[in-house]
């Protein structure tokens, strides 16, 4: 490994997007992407931030957390889009709101081999799926975005999937 | 390996989802697809949310709900191969303990929808020993009438989460329930619940 990536501030961005949203329940199974994220939302004794086993549970608990009057969102690595496909059918065919934030891998920079098969395929797949698809690739952009599809999410009854770009996250310098 | 022909339960599942409901009050219901929801459905009510598919979904849209709704109760019905399909969720359900939510699985041991084949649970998997071993506060199978009545006693109103297995006979019913469009059911959960904060 060579030099860590610069400090971040687009996880707070997201924190900030998630408060001005009314966001309460944050579903995830972690990525090393939305770490300080994760961390925050446990500290915010006005959200319920709930560990999963696999992305789907997320899916259908967001679609409880609506029936029941809250606003919920889903954070997932790109590898946990494909797990989510089956349960997005609720979303679809019940006009459920949900914002997805998926932090990419596979995607620019790659070192694992691996990662690159549901990484190139998760906006195709989540589309696939029913879900609107936005990307970010700019540190920048990345609070706008999730508030602006967030509003979208909320507003219009629809699944909004944002891809934060591998280039946003940063990834691993795997040169000797 | 054994094909099983049936069920080692012996309840009938329309009478213990009949004995459940009547019972509900002000309790949120979330079924699972198939026969569960169908068997709710002959006792349809504007506070039950009816899954036709997402199978694998229904314990944790009851956690999202029961997170959501912490003074009501939390009631999920669901079947043996729906609960198997999702059941990392005892894990979640477990790790968070919601006290306000209670699944009942109607265990017939079998896929009734797509031709009677045998789940896991005809070849000895325990899914109360499962849901125990999560965290799950109250975690029982049960497989009479008498035990019935005490766990329908107990899912209303003990500390949970709370689990129940209910082994129920094999017999198949006529569906029940014409109301399958899922907007729908999920538009008239929100309104009986939250009113005009339904639209916000």
């Amino acid at each position: 490994m060579k030099a860590e990536n610069p400090p971040r501030v687009w996880p707070q961005d997201i924190y900030n997007a998630f408060k001005r949203l009314g966001i309460v329940q944050v579903a995830y199974v972690p990525d090393a992407g939305h770490t300080q994220l994760i961390l925050d939302c446990h500290a915010d004794l006005n959200m319920k931030a709930v560990s999963l086993t696999t992305e789907q549970e997320g899916v259908a608990m967001l679609a409880g957390a609506w029936l029941g009057g809250e606003r919920g969102a889903l954070l997932m690595q790109s590898s946990g889009a494909g797990n989510c496909i089956n349960m997005l059918s609720l979303a679809q065919e019940c006009r459920f709101p949900m914002l997805m934030l998926v932090t990419m891998r596979g995607d620019w920079g790659e070192f694992n081999p691996w990662q690159i098969a549901m990484g190139q395929a998760t906006g195709k797949v989540l589309e696939h799926a029913g879900c609107v698809v936005q990307r970010v690739d700019r540190a920048d952009e990345v609070g706008e975005v999730v508030f602006a599809a967030g509003q979208m999410a909320f507003s219009t009854n629809r699944p909004i999937a944002v891809l934060i770009g591998q280039r946003v996250v940063g990834f691993k310098d795997w040169s000797k | 390996m054994t094909m099983a022909a049936a069920s080692t339960g012996t309840l009938d599942r329309r009478e213990v989802v009949k004995t459940l409901l009547a019972q509900r009050e002000d309790a949120l219901v979330v079924t699972g697809l198939g026969s569960s929801c169908y068997d709710a459905g002959v006792y349809d009510h504007p506070n039950t949310f009816y899954l036709w598919g997402a199978m694998g979904g229904a314990a944790m849209i009851g956690l999202g709900l029961a997170l959501a709704q912490p003074k009501r109760r939390v009631l999920v019905i669901t079947g043996d191969g729906e609960m198997l399909m999702g059941v990392g969720s005892f894990a979640t359900i477990g790790a968070q303990k919601p006290d306000n939510l209670a699944i009942v699985v109607l265990d017939n041991e079998l896929y009734a929808e797509t031709g009677m084949q045998p789940t896991h649970t005809a070849r000895g998997v325990d899914l109360a020993g499962m849901a125990k071993a999560a965290g799950f506060a109250v975690a029982e199978t049960v497989r009479t009438e008498e035990a019935i009545d005490s766990a329908v006693r107990t899912l209303y109103r003990t500390r949970g989460p709370a689990f129940f297995d209910i082994k129920v006979n094999s017999k198949r019913y006529p569906l029940s329930i014409r109301l399958r469009d899922g907007a729908h059911i999920k538009n008239r959960f929100r309104e009986n619940l939250l009113g005009q904060q339904a639209f916000d």
